[in-house]
């Protein structure tokens, strides 16, 4: 199965989420993750979902979709053509022996640390879900407490706007 | 244009080529009162499109005159506490409301109704078990593609999620079944979601919406007017098939030698069976209709092959499984139709043409893919077919007729007396088909019935047999038919129903009797749940586990149907003999002033052929109990 990155522009209803995700469940799709927030046209908001799917696949998936009322504008995104980001918080294990060893390796990464208590630090990053597993690696030794993780975001290069040549079309 | 994305090349040559432009502009530019002029020719606002200045009333009276100002004039229903304020308005309107006895049935009455008449269908409940009763005919509606409106009740938006009393989240719980549906908590929103509903329902590929209106919203004061902007920027039906597409489709079918139309449902709803007659004359290829498409060409057509799937025909079956051809028009590749899919029609090319893009490929891949309306698409098709044959000629069908038409005789639809005396239900169906003739409705319920009633009344023209297809809900028939009689009140209408399905809706015959909707309904009494019975007997090695229902011959006869249509005011009768049959069938076409209830007792040990067993390829088709066709005389 491979990995399909979607954009999906849908009007900000009460229930779309659930219109969405319940149809994922229902056609049996495999959702790996989803992102969804406002975009810069208000009453409109952006999904992102990340579906495992072959070729048949995903066209029935892209086309059910396209059914929802609610959903204006679906574009797949390549890694070719977008800029995709996950971003996480994970909370590692960290005392006055160790702590310089985790915040270095969080430098290496690019990451930041947002809190530090006496036996923990929360480090923020962003990136390539690649990038995150990696940092992740890094940090297991340490000992990790929790980890929490965005779907992924992505946005296609270049000055093209989806939600505006969408409401042109519209 | 575009909602899709540029994923399947074909997809995005049909999606990109789209409905004309310009009414859609006009729909979004209009505004209410100035244009009524253009409006009417393009609103998507459906009914006669008054204007209606600024009135003050509530939700409930907007809800009444929404509907009234959308054209609709029948409205099946019931009552409760979250629907109440909606039902005082609704006394004083010119519109028919028709109180039922449960709300499934003012659903599948809904249904029946806009399946003959082609108009939305409107039922109305309480919040809560009346919502939840309206559940099986909305998924139904779905399944079929029936234009439906469902409006609900709901309890005041201050106290919806604190589980108050007949609290149900009814748009949660009909999300995955419905074409959309709207949760209303502000009155002022009534018009606009009306109007949407109904266009919703009945346009692009029809199907069911859920109004669900908070009774505050029903109580509070609004602004009426009309007709509302209708205002959904994601639902863009294509209507129109891309040019290209279909002079490939053209080109296929020129160079086919085993064509078959393959016609389904789709071509009913879109009202579309004299263009489909056309490009079946035009082509002299052999259509197939499938059992939601019986009757959108005539039976008596020397190009109808019959039904294909499951029960089908042989001729029908063998023409889809030898074809090099099908020309897939408004159906969708069901798996009562293909049998096992990968061994359905293997040596055919695919032309598929349907509103809903998302039903091409779906199932089967499709060679040409068309989406649009197979009212728009098929003249189309049929002029490039003419432009092709006038350049290249008619291909030559002779060898292909000579082998379905030795397959049409060799294997007419038939059935074998029973053993045990009882009457033939086959024959019961062909007789009642045979003596009310084509411009009756026949409604049937799920099971053996059903698909004898598919088999041996002769359909001459569309909407003119009703069943539950997709989901197969036992209990329709009663329900459909009361509803198809109050869009059709001038024609005969039949329940063709089976003595299990029958005790399941069978509570509107009170409201058919007392309303004056004289449905007629043929019990066809084998005193068992008869197609698991069939299939128990082919392979459960006849153990008859809870089939048994003890209302036939010989059997405690609970109910006795005679003294349950007389319970319910309906004239009643029993046929037990072959003898009676003509005449009872005579009896009750001859009672229009109420409905008639007929038990007719016959043999439980009747099965339906031929039949593909599941699981099997369509090869495999058995025209009785372990006969396959003999092949070799093919040729």
């Amino acid at each position: 199965m491979s990995r399909h990155t979607l954009s999906v522009l849908v009007e900000d209803k009460p229930g779309v989420l659930t219109r969405v995700a319940s149809l994922f469940a229902r056609r049996a799709f495999n959702i790996n993750s989803l992102a969804v927030g406002p975009t810069e046209v208000p009453g409109m908001s952006r999904m992102t979902v990340v579906v495992d799917a072959d070729g048949d696949l995903i066209e029935q998936v892209t086309k059910q979709l396209n059914k929802l009322v609610n959903v204006i504008k679906i574009v797949e995104l390549t890694s070719e053509s977008s800029v995709q980001r996950d971003h996480i918080l994970v909370k590692v294990r960290a005392d006055a022996a160790t702590r310089l060893q985790v915040t270095q390796a969080a430098d290496l990464f690019r990451a930041s640390v947002v809190d530090v208590s006496t036996d923990s630090v929360v480090i923020e990053a962003t990136g390539h879900p690649e990038k995150l597993t990696a940092l992740l690696s890094v940090l297991e030794p340490f000992g990790i407490r929790e980890i929490v993780q965005s779907g992924t975001l992505a946005v296609g290069r270049g000055s093209r706007s989806m939600s505006d040549r969408a409401l042109r079309s519209a | 244009m575009s909602k899709g994305s540029p994923i399947s090349p074909s997809l995005m040559a049909t999606k990109s080529a789209g409905a004309p432009k310009a009414p859609e502009r006009a729909d979004r530019t209009a505004d209410h009162a100035g244009v009524v002029a253009d409006l009417a020719a393009v609103s998507p606002v459906l009914g006669p499109n008054n204007v209606v200045p600024p009135t003050v009333m509530t939700g409930s009276q907007a809800i009444v005159r929404s509907l009234e100002e959308l054209g609709v004039d029948d409205i099946f229903g019931l009552p409760g506490g979250a629907i109440l304020p909606t039902y005082d308005p609704l006394m004083a309107s010119s519109m028919n409301h028709v109180l039922v006895r449960h709300e499934q049935g003012a659903g599948h009455a809904a249904q029946g109704y806009a399946m003959v008449t082609g108009r939305v269908g409107v039922c109305i409940a309480t919040s809560g078990p009346g919502a939840t009763n309206l559940v099986t005919a909305i998924m139904d509606a779905h399944m079929d593609s029936v234009p439906l409106v469902a409006i609900t009740g709901q309890v005041s938006s201050g106290v919806i999620g604190t589980d108050a009393f007949q609290e149900a989240d009814i748009v949660g719980i009909t999300m995955p079944i419905t074409k959309h549906s709207f949760l209303v908590t502000d009155a002022n929103d009534i018009p606009h979601v009306m109007a949407e509903a109904f266009h919703l329902a009945a346009t692009g590929r029809p199907g069911p919406v859920l109004v669900d209106v908070a009774k505050d919203a029903q109580q509070g004061q609004m602004t009426f007017s009309w007709p509302p902007k209708i205002d959904l920027p994601g639902y863009r039906p294509v209507t129109r098939g891309h040019n290209k597409q279909v002079r490939e489709a053209a080109k296929l079918i020129a160079a086919a030698s085993k064509p078959v139309l393959y016609v389904g449902g789709g071509v009913v709803k879109a009202h579309a069976s004299a263009e489909l007659r056309e490009l079946a004359e035009l082509t002299g290829a052999p259509v197939v209709t499938t059992l939601m498409a019986r009757g959108v060409f005539p039976d008596s057509h020397p190009q109808h092959v019959g039904m294909p799937g499951m029960h089908g025909t042989v001729s029908a079956v063998t023409a889809l499984q030898q074809s090099d051809l099908l020309i897939t028009l408004g159906a969708r590749f069901d798996d009562r139709v293909t049998g096992v899919l990968k061994t359905f029609a293997p040596y055919a090319k695919v032309i598929h043409a349907d509103i809903d893009p998302a039903e091409i490929s779906k199932n089967r891949t499709a060679d040409v893919p068309i989406v649009g309306s197979v009212k728009e698409i098929i003249p189309e098709l049929t002029e490039a077919v003419r432009s092709q044959f006038d350049a290249a000629g008619t291909p030559d069908l002779t060898t292909w007729w000579a082998f379905l038409n030795n397959l049409k005789d060799t294997y007419p639809l038939g059935w074998t007396e029973p053993e045990d005396g009882l009457s033939a239900p086959q024959r019961v169906i062909e007789r009642i088909g045979a003596l009310t003739g084509p411009e009756g409705i026949y409604v049937a319920g799920v099971g053996q019935h059903q698909m004898w009633a598919a088999q041996f009344i002769k359909y001459e023209r569309p909407h003119a047999w009703l069943n539950s297809g997709g989901a197969g809900t036992m209990g329709y028939a009663v329900p459909a038919a009361m509803g198809a009689k109050v869009g059709e009140p001038d024609r005969v209408v039949w329940a063709i129903d089976g003595d299990g399905c029958f005790q399941m809706t069978n509570q509107e015959l009170a409201t058919c009797a007392i309303n004056k909707i004289p449905i007629k309904v043929a019990v066809i009494n084998n005193s068992s749940l008869g197609m698991v019975r069939q299939w128990q007997t082919l392979f459960y090695e006849g153990r008859y586990s809870n089939t048994d229902l003890n209302t036939g011959h010989e059997t405690v006869r609970i109910p006795d149907f005679v003294k349950l249509g007389e319970a319910y005011g309906c004239a009643s009768f029993r046929c037990e003999r072959d003898e009676d049959i003509d005449a009872t069938i005579q009896k009750a076409l001859e009672i229009n002033d109420r409905p008639v209830v007929i038990d007719f007792v016959v043999s439980p040990d009747s099965m339906v052929w031929p039949m593909v067993p599941a699981g099997v390829s369509n090869d495999q088709i058995q025209v009785a109990r372990n006969m396959t066709p003999e092949w070799e005389e093919e040729d």
